[in-house]
Order: C-alpha cells, then sequence, then structure tokens
C-alpha cells in the first residue's frame, strides 16, 4: 500500500497532490470496524416492535408473553422508559413560538407515523428478540393520519398533536417587493415540488451500548459522536464525564446520521437497566421507515424582471413538511434554503416564507444539501422558465444576472456575502467540455426533423452556502450550538506526528487530507502522520462532519494547530541553537539561525528536546503539541456551472443523459482525487432525485418504500459517465478552500430536470414533477399532446396522500 | 449464538477463506449471519434484507452470491471466499485497483463490489464499460457515483485480475 498516483505537474507541496488515502486498507481487506461488528462479553441483542399505525391512541402494552420466550432477557414497553426517556432534542428552535411538541425516545400513549418504536425485546442472539417481538401485544385505537402538507393547516384537518399542525412560520425580506413587481415586464410564478427522499446510507444504522459502574461507552454508526454525546447527558441526565461516544467506522451518512435518534438514547437506557451491554442493528425496512427523510416541500417561487430579462425581485412561500416530530435540526433545514432562493444574482428585492407543517409521517431533517438542494432546484428551474419565455438562451440570461467576478465580495440580497467566485470562467469551461454550441444545433435539427427522440440541455449556474458555521451566525439563526471546529497537534518524541479532529469522517477521506495539510504546514512527512477521529475519548472537542464544513473549518483549525505548535518549537530552538528566537527563521520543517541556515533545529529534534525537557530555558513548558479551535468568519461558497445533455424517447418518456459536465470551483484543492470522488458522489445523489428516487406513503399514511426494491438507488448501469472540470477562485482563508461535500447534489438535481424540459419545451412542457420517471415523461407528452394521459395512478407521489 | 433450539439445528461443513469450520446450526441461519458471528468473518457486512444492495456479496464455489440470500445450510460442503481471503498475497489486483482509482469512500459496499466484480471479469476477462455497469448492477454504493468503480474495474481487467 504505499503507490502513490504521481500526477505530471505534480506540486512539490502536499497540497494539491493526488495522493492515495491512508484508510483505504482496512476498508478493502474486511478489516473494519463497523458498529455491528463490535461485540462484547455477554451482549445482548435489542429488537424493536413499532406501529403500523400512522397516527393512533396506545390503548395497552403486553410484554409478560414475550418474557417467556427462549432466550429472551427482558422486554419493555414505552411506561417502562417514561420516567427517564425525555424528549429527543430539537436543537434549532427558528421561532419564538415555535411548536416542538414533546418527543418521546419510545411512544408511551400515542404514535405518529408509521415505524415509530412501541415497545423492545433483549435476546441472548438477534434472531431470538426478533421472534419474542410477536409475542407482545399492543393495542390501538386508530386516529386519522395527516399526510398532505398542503391541506394540513386547512380547518377541520385531523391534528397530529394537540397545539395544531403548524410548527412555525419563518419570514425574511429585503428590498421593496411591492416596487419590483409593480408594473415589472415580465412575471412568472411556478409551484414546484421537492419530493421526500430517502437518505439511505449503505450502513443501516447501529448501537452498541456498555454501562460499567455508572460509566457508559456508546459506539454508534453516527456522523456526530461529539454532538450526540452532549445532547445524550441533557435528555438523560447522565453526567457528561460519564458518557463516551465512539463513531467507529461509519458508512457513509449523508445527513442521516447527523441525529440523536430514538434508539441510541433508548440503548443507553436499557444497558443502565441491566447492566449488561446492548446491540440494536436496524434492518434496511425499518431504517427506511425511522431514518430521517429529506427534502419534501412544496415550493411557490414568482419572479419579476425587466424585458431583457434582468431580475427585479423574487417571492418565494414554502411549505416544508417536519413530518411528525421536530428533530435535530428539522425546522432549520428550509432555512438554510432560505438564503440561496437568490443563488449567484442580483435583484433589488426578496422575500421568502416558510411554513412548517406536521404530518404524521417519519420527520424529516438534513440529507445531502439540507434546504440548498430544493432551493437550487426552485431558482435555476426558473431562470429557465424566465429564459425561455424572453427567448433567450438560458445561459445568457444568467450571465445578465449574475454577479461578475470583479464585484467579488458581494453582499447579496439574502444579507449573504459572498467572499470569492468567477461565474464567467466556470460556464466557459463547462461550455467548452460539452460543446454546447453544437448541441444546440443538434437539437436544432432533431426538432426540425421531428426526431422521435429529443435532446435538450440542462443549465444549472449554481452556488451554495457551506462550512457550516461562524458561531455568531448561529445565533442570530436561534441555533442551539456553536459551529467552530478544534483540532489538536501531538508531536511525539519520536519525530511523528498525531493530528486530533473534531471533525469526524465517514467516508470523506480525513485521514489523508488531512495528513496532507499537516505536512505541508510543519514540513513533516505525509507518511509520518496519523489523524485521529470519531471517540470523545481521544478527540474530545468537535462540532463533527456534515454541512461540507470539514476542510474549511476543521482544516483551518489544522492551520491554527499547526501555528501554535511551530511558536512552541521557535522558543525550545532558540535554547537549543543559543540564539534569540527573534534571530530564527521557519521553513517548513525547521527553524533555522538567520543569516546561518545551516544552523537549525528540526520540528522532531525540538519534539525530542521538549520531551527530554532536560535544558530547557526557565519557564518553557516542556512541549509543542497544540490545541486550536478554529471559528469561521464566513460561510463557503463554492459554485459551479453544471451542463446536462439529455435525450428523451418521446414515444416512451425513457429519458437518457447523454453526457454531464460539472466545473466546480472550490478554491484551492487539497487532494484532487477526493475531490473528484465527492463530486461524482454528490452528482450520483442529485441526479437519483431527478430520476429514480421518492419516498412514498399510501392513503393510510403506510410508507411503500420500505425495501431498496421499492426506493429505487440507481446502480452503475442507471448513471452515466461524468466529465469533471475545475476553475480556481481561492476563499478568503488561509487555505483557499471551500467545501465540495454537497456540491454536487445541489448542481445537478436542476440541470437534468431542465434538460427534460428543453428537450420538451417544443410540446409546451413547462414542468414535469420529480423523480421524472419514464411513465411520468409519457404522461406529459401525452397531455401536452392533447391525447388522454389516462389515470395517474401514482398521483399520491405527487403530493403526499391524495 | 443460534443455540436456543437445538433439536432442529443441523451440522454443516463449510470451508470458508481456506479453512474448514464444523457448526451446528439453524436451519434458517443466513450465510451472512453464519460467516459474520459464528465464523467471526465480519469483513462481510450487510447492506438490505431483500438481496437488493450486494454489501454480502461472497463468493460461492467461485460463483458470487448474496449472502443475505443463501442459507448457511445450503453452503453445507462448498468453498466460501469472502474479502478477507480473497487475495493471494498482499492485495488481490482489484483490492489494488479500487485503492488506485479511488474507486471507495465510506468503503461499506466494497467488499461486496470487489467480489463481484472478481466474478465479473472470470465470466469475462476484458468487459468494456458498458458490460462493467451491467455486471455490477446488483451492487449498490451511495458514495462514488460508480465512476471510480469502472475505472478500477477497468484496471484491474487490464492487469489480468483473472487468476
Amino acid at each position: 500500500m504505499t503507490a502513490q498516483a504521481e500526477v505530471p505537474g505534480a506540486p512539490a507541496g502536499e497540497l494539491g497532490r493526488a495522493r492515495l488515502r491512508k484508510e483505504d486498507y482496512r476498508l478493502i481487506t474486511g478489516q473494519t470496524n463497523w458498529t455491528d461488528n463490535i461485540t462484547l462479553p455477554g451482549l445482548l441483542h435489542v429488537a424493536f416492535l413499532r406501529s403500523p399505525y400512522a397516527h393512533a391512541r396506545i390503548t395497552s402494552v403486553d410484554v409478560t408473553a414475550a418474557l417467556g420466550e427462549p432466550g429472551v432477557i427482558a422486554a419493555y414497553g414505552g411506561a417502562d422508559f417514561a420516567a427517564e426517556q425525555g424528549s429527543l432534542p430539537c436543537a434549532w428552535p427558528v421561532t419564538p413560538d415555535i411548536v416542538m411538541p414533546a418527543h418521546p425516545p419510545m411512544a408511551v400513549d400515542e404514535v405518529r407515523y408509521v415505524g415509530e418504536a412501541v415497545a423492545c425485546v433483549i435476546a441472548r442472539d438477534r434472531y431470538a428478540a426478533a421472534d419474542a417481538l410477536a409475542a407482545i401485544e399492543v393495542t390501538y385505537e386508530p386516529l386519522a393520519p395527516v399526510l398532505d402538507i398542503r391541506t394540513a393547516l386547512d380547518e377541520g384537518s385531523p391534528k397530529v398533536h394537540e397545539a395544531g399542525n403548524k410548527s412555525f412560520e419563518w419570514v425574511f425580506a429585503n428590498g421593496d417587493l411591492d416596487a419590483a413587481f409593480r408594473d415589472a415586464p415580465v412575471v412568472i410564478e411556478r409551484d414546484y415540488r421537492q419530493q421526500r427522499l430517502i437518505p439511505s446510507a449503505m450502513e443501516p444504522r447501529a448501537v452498541v451500548c456498555s454501562c460499567v459502574g455508572g460509566e457508559f461507552t456508546l459506539w454508534s454508526a453516527t456522523q456526530i459522536p461529539h454532538v450526540l454525546r452532549v445532547m445524550l447527558a441533557l435528555v438523560t441526565g447522565i453526567p457528561e464525564q460519564n458518557l463516551r461516544v465512539i463513531a467507529p467506522d461509519v458508512g457513509g451518512g449523508f445527513g442521516s446520521k447527523l441525529q440523536v435518534t430514538a434508539e441510541e438514547v433508548l440503548a443507553v437506557l436499557i444497558a443502565r437497566k441491566l447492566g449488561r451491554p446492548v446491540k440494536w442493528t436496524e434492518s434496511r425496512s425499518e431504517g427506511n421507515m425511522t431514518v430521517h427523510h429529506g427534502r419534501d416541500q412544496w415550493q411557490r417561487i414568482k419572479i419579476a424582471a425587466d424585458a431583457d430579462g434582468k431580475i427585479r425581485g423574487l417571492d418565494v412561500d414554502l411549505l416544508a413538511d417536519m413530518g411528525a416530530y421536530l428533530m435535530l435540526v428539522t425546522p432549520g433545514v428550509p432555512l438554510l434554503g432560505a438564503f440561496m432562493f437568490p443563488a449567484i444574482y442580483k435583484m433589488d428585492a426578496y422575500a421568502f416564507r416558510c411554513t412548517g407543517v406536521f404530518t404524521t409521517k417519519m420527520p424529516t431533517d438534513a440529507y445531502r444539501g439540507a434546504g440548498r438542494p430544493e432551493a437550487t432546484f426552485a431558482i435555476e428551474r426558473i431562470m429557465d422558465e424566465l429564459a425561455a419565455h424572453l427567448d433567450l438562451d438560458p445561459l445568457d440570461v444568467r450571465e445578465r444576472n449574475w454577479i461578475r467576478h470583479e464585484e467579488f465580495p458581494y453582499t447579496t440580497i439574502a444579507g449573504l456575502t459572498y467572499d470569492s467566485g468567477n461565474y464567467e470562467a466556470a460556464t466557459a469551461r463547462a461550455r467548452e467540455l460539452l460543446g454546447y454550441d453544437a448541441l444546440r444545433q443538434e437539437q436544432a435539427e432533431r426538432r426540425a426533423s421531428g426526431d422521435p427522440v429529443q435532446v435538450g440541455i440542462g443549465v444549472s449556474t449554481f452556488t451554495e452556502m457551506c462550512g457550516l458555521a461562524p458561531s455568531r451566525v448561529l445565533g442570530s439563526l436561534a441555533y442551539g450550538a456553536g459551529g467552530w471546529e478544534q483540532a489538536s497537534i501531538r508531536m511525539l518524541p519520536t519525530g511523528k506526528v498525531e493530528v486530533v479532529t473534531g471533525s469526524s469522517a465517514h467516508g470523506q477521506g480525513h485521514e489523508t487530507a488531512w495528513s496532507q495539510i499537516v505536512a505541508d504546514q510543519l514540513g513533516v512527512p505525509f507518511e509520518d502522520i496519523r489523524v485521529l477521529h470519531g471517540d470523545t475519548q481521544v478527540s474530545p472537542k468537535g462540532m463533527d462532519t456534515y454541512g461540507s464544513r470539514s476542510l474549511a473549518v476543521g482544516g483551518m483549525a489544522l492551520v491554527s494547530a499547526c501555528d501554535k505548535v511551530i511558536e512552541k518549537a521557535r522558543a525550545i530552538a532558540a535554547s537549543m541553537l543559543e540564539v534569540a528566537a527573534t534571530d530564527l527563521d521557519w521553513t517548513p520543517g525547521r527553524w533555522a539561525v538567520r543569516g546561518d541556515p545551516d544552523k537549525g533545529a528540526a520540528i522532531g529534534e525540538i519534539a525530542l528536546a521538549a520531551f527530554a525537557a532536560h535544558n530547557l530555558p526557565d519557564g518553557v513548558e516542556p512541549t509543542i503539541d497544540a490545541d486550536a479551535t478554529y471559528d469561521p468568519d464566513n460561510f463557503s461558497f463554492p459554485h459551479g456551472t453544471h451542463l446536462c445533455a439529455a435525450e428523451v424517447d418521446t414515444e416512451t418518456g425513457f429519458v437518457t443523459i447523454r453526457s454531464y459536465v460539472a466545473v466546480d470551483d472550490i478554491g484551492t484543492v487539497v487532494n484532487p482525487l477526493i475531490v473528484e470522488g465527492q463530486v461524482h458522489g454528490g452528482l450520483a445523489q442529485g441526479i437519483a432525485q431527478a430520476l429514480y428516487e421518492e419516498a412514498v406513503y399510501d392513503d393510510d399514511g403506510n410508507l411503500i418504500t420500505t425495501t431498496l426494491a421499492d426506493y429505487l438507488i440507481p446502480s452503475a448501469a442507471d448513471l452515466p459517465s461524468y466529465v469533471t472540470g475545475r476553475t480556481e477562485s481561492p476563499a478568503a482563508n488561509r487555505l483557499g478552500v471551500k467545501g465540495v461535500g454537497e456540491a454536487g447534489t445541489i448542481a445537478s438535481t436542476p440541470a437534468v430536470v431542465n434538460a427534460i424540459i428543453d428537450a420538451l419545451r417544443p410540446l409546451g412542457i413547462q414542468d414535469i414533477t420529480m423523480p421524472c420517471t419514464p411513465e411520468r415523461v409519457w404522461r406529459a407528452i401525452q397531455a401536452a399532446r392533447g391525447g388522454d394521459q389516462g389515470s395517474d395512478s401514482d398521483a399520491q407521489q405527487t403530493g403526499g396522500a391524495a | 449464538m443460534f443455540s436456543n433450539v437445538g433439536d432442529r439445528m443441523t451440522e454443516i461443513t463449510v470451508t470458508v477463506d481456506g479453512v474448514k469450520y464444523a457448526d451446528h446450526v439453524e436451519p434458517r441461519l443466513l450465510l451472512v449471519h453464519y460467516l459474520r458471528e459464528v465464523v467471526g468473518k465480519t469483513g462481510t457486512p450487510i447492506g438490505c434484507d431483500t438481496s437488493n444492495c450486494g454489501a454480502c456479496t461472497v463468493l460461492l464455489d467461485g460463483q458470487s452470491v448474496k449472502s443475505c440470500a443463501v442459507l448457511a445450510v445450503q453452503a453445507d460442503g462448498a468453498q466460501v471466499t469472502t474479502i478477507e481471503g480473497l487475495a493471494d498475497g498482499d492485495l488481490h489486483p482489484l483490492q489494488r485497483a479500487f485503492h488506485e482509482e479511488h474507486a471507495l469512500q465510506c468503503g461499506y459496499c466494497t467488499p461486496g463490489m470487489i467480489l463481484a466484480a472478481a466474478d465479473l471479469l472470470r465470466d469475462n476477462p476484458h468487459p468494456d464499460d458498458r458490460e462493467i455497469r451491467e455486471g455490477l448492477e446488483g451492487n449498490l454504493c451511495r458514495c462514488t457515483g460508480y465512476e471510480n468503480i469502472v475505472r478500477a474495474v477497468r484496471r484491474a481487467a487490464a492487469a489480468g485480475a483473472v487468476q
């Protein structure tokens, strides 16, 4: 495992070098430490009985018969936890008057979505636990489900909670919207649907908890060991110092493991009750029902423009489905979108309103992009509508409105200050890579000849805000925590380095990228660095991994910690070299005497001197280790131009992505291999929203898409090969880096749908609800041609329950 | 594990990664649970319960199978190769190619993806990209978007991965 990709012309330092990943060896040889692999002496297995009703009163729970089943150690209903289980936390009360109902980890009196846990069995093995669930008797009094956010606020609608179905209304406005729309030559209004998605990390959730003498260790397939520890302490009352949380190898997250889950809390409580370690591992169908879902909005967007396509104002009104409860950041997700509807465009006025609505479905929460894909979809779709209305090229109408590269830093109508960007450069590169003009020519020819296979070009000139986040901004948005990140550098006496990060990776490659950053900063070999993360006992402080924050925040924390190491080393080097500290110059790896560069001390020698501590000056601490906590000044604003060429078979409705070009500007690149991988994976998830995926509930509130046979995660055969390119406008931080984890997902969904609509626009088609399945595309074509489109067999897919 | 129904236990002999094991198992025990929890081969993970994701793919007498869709008793007398026993030495060419092409991120699908690819290359030593994509359509990855997985299989094929 020593082979390294050597790129011709690769940089001399580590930044920008396509290092192969340090974390791969254990993953490709099966020596992984997934939570479900963990076993402990006396380990017991937990299985949960889950509600078959979307909404019902629980009238009785009887676990007696289950206790007589072979191998069963215990069985509990919600009442058994009622006194100690508290309420699952929501850290983002977005308005002062938000309705935030209690959310017991195990339902006690009432269930509000299918899959909510109502009882559990603890047994000697997982088969025995699952078997005994059948012996538990629960009786319910069914209540009316609430399934459509468009009617949930109507008077007379059944209520999810006593306080009603509205959780909050959040507004933002800047500029004179009335003036912008008054007498505007062009006003376009559209309703767009953001369907509900299931994040579907490949590793199902799993939890192991041990409790010894009141001290708890929790292993969990989580993105957020640090946040989880604090929240578990707050929810259960267990003293925080007695809780250790470990995120071992974690098999993907995409936001779905950015949560404090019922099963984690209950595992802690069960381990405490029994004094035995317990494990719970979900099945995929259990996970589809009970891992938080993503998206699920109805968007009304209205744009006012001048006759030349110049935007005057934008008015956005969202209905956002919260599901049955508010989970960790449920209400905040659409607000992240609030700041992104204006995107890269200049305008005079903007108004945004979001109403959070309860339904009897699984709660929604962060899923890759979290609020920003939704916003980007709506604005990029309506920009195409504006172009079509004015008979302009969609790239042309964007260029008339976007912030020019010489205008950065630029404060948008939504109040964000974009530090950097070059939309012209990214767009020019994307046009070139796609062969834009030739494709437009082909499109014209196919239209003229009436080819049954039409071609469309979809444009998405996106930006996003990531690198979550400046703590004071989070405070102003009523978020319950800060947005800093922590790093520690431990200089070992042998000259090797341990890097401790609070940003806990689950596939992103931190062990490699962090080694590259520290190698450059300290001038030590990449191979001599080990990165540690994901255990609150090893890495006691952190804000974890989500929101494309790891590099822009956690990477900068590394730089700050390295600064401190270098400065501490200076004092010891001065003593070693018998010169004044001010007479030393730092070059990576070494302090040397100014004017006498041969006389110096390497950082490893200084570390050894600090370890021995025999000859340190008075008052100098015998260590050069350092910690740093970095709080960013601003968000990170990656952007790019994505172009999708799609062929639409007008006879079958089948969509084929012929080529997909993604040009991303993510600032300075630490590792191009990792960056490209993040872009590819992001594209796949965004394309999947456009073409394949939707969580579907039936009229009774049962989730229909409980398996991977019903919920269509695309395979290699379903996805195109991608053409990627980069432009680079460095961010205003010392590394010049921006986030990349979510960019592909945010950009690609509107690019694909715009391509499909562009292909079909001559038929008068202006929208197709996602996912754009062959059936939906075919029906849209039939309807546009005035034919009988038949009954819409999947009506509920377009709006929750019919 | 799974010892509470003694009268229904069946004895099986399975060779896993070159080592012969004889165990008494419940007839309903899935091969993947046998591998993970009886033999201790946790390199084979479980991603779903409907044979859709392919994370649990192993070779059963040289053919790729989803070990969540095979009963342990069906493997009686068979040879099972998991990711832990694939390499004849340090790394199998597919393992090396996955590393070199950055064909994994979280790595959860990787063992199954590599074993499915091994079976694909056994059938078709020099597949084109379309054949690779179609050959791996029973294995889902949520991180990579598949681009680098296709490149890795192509690279391993070029290196003569079939042994």
